[in-house]
């Protein structure tokens, strides 16, 4: 789960990691609270959507102006002028669609004078199987680009979780980040809280881009980026508040309420599958024969019918599917349950366009009874390949 | 031959008692005899579990005390996401050689907590998230479907639970069989990676062929490539098929497994290919075809 930078603040703020002050605005009311609160004299306007390259966005609207999703602001009038100019309106970046993300919240905080930016991030490195820490001196930038151009300028730091942030790992990541005087103090302060931060908190991911070093030779967290393991917020019901629904897929949000694993894509074949490698797989298999999935859509292996029909309809709402393919190889699941299923979706919704089952593996024949008795026009397919080469023949011919 | 499983494997369920521990036991006692030996359960100790063919299979309060009661030394767990990490810490502290979580969805975090134990023991964990293992025949550990297996020659090993079965469907459809196959899991951070288990295949006499289905995320497979470069130096080879999941996935987001996600330049599967095609794995581009392409290799 993703949450909004100001978010990301307020949980660092709570561990004592040195960040300013700011207002998250909801509406052009709270502007006036920034503007009575903040004292200046330099102040940042920034947007606040689930996506990077904010600052070098550029708005749909021509009433936001040239400007980039993040403005500095000189007076308190501008301050207000900035807010309005980006409050409701469409910011397009790099990681957005061409239609861009709404900006519903915006975050007024303090200026600083930045003398140098630094990149440093946590996440559970895959290959040791423990948190590390990624630093380096090239801040502001897309770490991948440096990770690709300069790995030398970049240090991965696993951490023993036994042993947490020692005295001897903290200097290490000071000597990566060239941090000297305060700044290096305030170093040997900053890793562990985030090392506390981001296991407290069951953080996947912590990314501050960038660490500043301001004038005055202190550090700042500048920008942050948080995503939290969706595996373990039932432990965590104060992030779970932070949940910002306007930013998901409508669909998706739905999808995530019946407990399924579902991404929504820019093609014409929907697609029910269970297991996330054989979704996957079954997306990668329709390309091959020259068509484009709808979505991604992994039922899991604990479904019953009522979350097999629930699947079907959220397939369903997607108005760009022209067929759908659905492929179970029931290990955990039984076939019979998911025709059982299938056939309560296709009455429920009227279904309209093709529709391709494959079913395998545990109660096959029982499935497959259940759907020819069905009497429903249901096209049957033996395995993957035939099931692919269905559905797109349908999609193609239709 | 096999790996890791056999007849003589005897297994615990840690888990039994509940609604999927109980429907999966049941299927590994109809396979082959499966010697599923005991259940445990915090407040169940003495207790009976009946099996649908009316086998009673005796409860106890932990791990070792089931451990010692009936010399099991393998374990199979069906708990619960928020307690799983707590059930593989005690099968570890039980000392069970082999220890397989089928749960899906532990908190990353408890696993780097579990594996930074299991590093200092002598037990092997299998998953978490993963369909189990199985020796065709003879043992079933977890929830792959036994009617697809056939007695044979190929190791199959995937990070896919589904997947694992369309590969021992198709190599059991072709007449092939397979020796064994092992799901490895989906998740970021797991017990046993590729490598472990392909220098199981390698050594493993009856296994002829391989093969390795991996998918976007992390670099296991070019790990695994890496490894198999440098075994057929030293003249270890066997024929390999392979496949990568999630070509067509968008960068950035969860592919429904915690692992299976682009992110960092990095997991992508145009370079997971190049690596096992480098490696001499023929990787076919279609997961429908695993087994014909397994048939084409072994004739040459």
């Amino acid at each position: 789960m993703n949450i909004h930078e100001y978010q990301a603040k307020a949980v660092l703020k709570e561990f004592g990691a040195p960040v300013a002050d700011g207002v998250p605005i909801l509406t052009l009311d709270d502007v006036q609270t920034a503007i009575d609160t903040l004292p200046g004299p330099l102040w940042v306007v920034k947007s606040q959507i689930h996506a990077g390259g904010r600052g070098k966005g550029k708005f749909v609207e021509a009433a936001a102006g040239e400007k980039g999703g993040v403005r500095l602001a000189f007076s308190k009038d501008e301050v207000m002028e900035h807010a309005k100019a980006m409050l409701g309106n469409h910011l397009v970046t790099a990681q957005t669609s061409a239609e861009g993300k709404q900006v519903n919240r915006l975050y007024v905080e303090d200026g600083a004078d930045i003398a140098t930016e630094l990149y440093l991030s946590l996440l559970v490195d895959r290959e040791t199987g423990r948190p590390a820490f990624v630093a380096s001196t090239e801040g502001g930038m897309d770490i991948e680009a440096v990770a690709h151009d300069t790995p030398e300028k970049i240090l991965t730091l696993p951490i023993d979780p036994a042993e947490g942030v020692t005295e001897a790992a903290a200097a290490q990541l000071c000597d990566a980040l060239a941090l000297d005087g305060a700044a290096r103090e305030d170093g040997m302060k900053l890793f562990p809280i985030l090392y506390k931060a981001f296991t407290e908190k069951d953080m996947s991911m912590l990314e501050i881009n960038p660490l500043i070093v301001m004038e005055s030779g202190n550090l700042r967290v500048l920008d942050a980026k948080v995503s939290f393991d969706g595996n373990a917020l039932f432990r965590h019901p104060d992030i779970m508040e932070l949940r910002d629904t306007t930013e998901e897929d409508e669909k998706e949000i739905e999808a995530s309420e019946w407990d399924l694993a579902y991404i929504a894509l820019d093609g014409t074949i929907g697609c029910m599958v269970n297991g996330a490698g054989l979704a996957m797989a079954t997306m990668d298999i329709i390309k091959l024969y020259g068509e484009e999935p709808a979505n991604f859509c992994d039922v899991g292996g604990g479904a019953n019918a009522e979350k097999v029909a629930a699947a079907f309809k959220i397939i369903m709402k997607d108005p760009a599917v022209k067929g759908i393919l659905v492929n179970i190889f029931g290990g955990i699941m039984k076939c019979d349950v998911i025709a059982e299923g299938v056939i309560q979706a296709v009455k429920e919704t009227s279904l309209a366009v093709p529709l391709v089952v494959r079913l395998e593996g545990t109660n096959v024949e029982k499935g497959k009874a259940i759907l020819a008795e069905s009497g429903m026009n249901i096209i049957p397919a033996d395995d993957l390949d035939d099931a692919a080469q269905k559905i797109v023949a349908a999609v193609k011919g239709a | 031959m096999s790996i890791l499983i056999d007849s003589n494997t005897k297994v615990i369920v840690q888990g039994l008692t509940g609604k999927t521990g109980s429907f999966h036991t049941n299927q590994a006692l109809e396979y082959f005899g499966t010697q599923m030996v005991a259940g445990t359960h915090p407040r169940k100790a003495g207790e009976n579990w009946t099996a649908d063919n009316g086998a009673a299979l005796p409860i106890y309060a932990n791990a070792a005390d089931a451990k010692d009661a009936t010399g099991a030394n393998a374990s199979v767990i069906y708990v619960p996401p928020a307690g799983a990490a707590a059930a593989i810490e005690e099968a570890i502290d039980a000392e069970i050689p082999l220890i397989v979580c089928i749960t899906e969805g532990v908190p990353v975090l408890d696993m780097v907590r579990v594996k930074a134990k299991l590093d200092k023991s002598n037990s092997r964990l299998i998953g978490p998230n993963c369909p189990g293992l199985l020796t065709p025949e003879q043992c079933k550990i977890g929830i792959m479907p036994g009617k697809i297996f056939k007695k044979g020659s190929v190791g199959v090993v995937s990070r896919s639970g589904t997947l694992t079965y369309e590969a021992v469907y198709q190599t059991s459809v072709e007449g092939l069989g397979q020796t064994s196959a092992v799901g490895i899991g989906g998740d970021p951070v797991k017990g046993t990676e590729f490598i472990d288990v392909l220098e199981m295949f390698l050594a493993d006499d009856e296994t002829e062929s391989i093969v390795m289905i991996g998918e976007i995320g992390g670099s296991a497979e070019e790990e695994a490539a890496q490894f198999l470069i440098d075994e057929a130096k030293k003249g270890r080879k066997k024929p390999m098929v392979g496949f990568i999941a999630g070509r067509t996935a968008p960068k950035g987001r969860t592919m429904g497994h915690a692992g299976a996600i682009v992110s960092g330049g990095k997991g992508d599967a145009e370079s997971k290919v190049a690596a096992m095609e480098a490696a001499g794995i023929k990787v076919s581009p279609s997961p429908a075809r695993l087994g014909k392409t397994m048939v084409e290799v072994l004739k040459g």
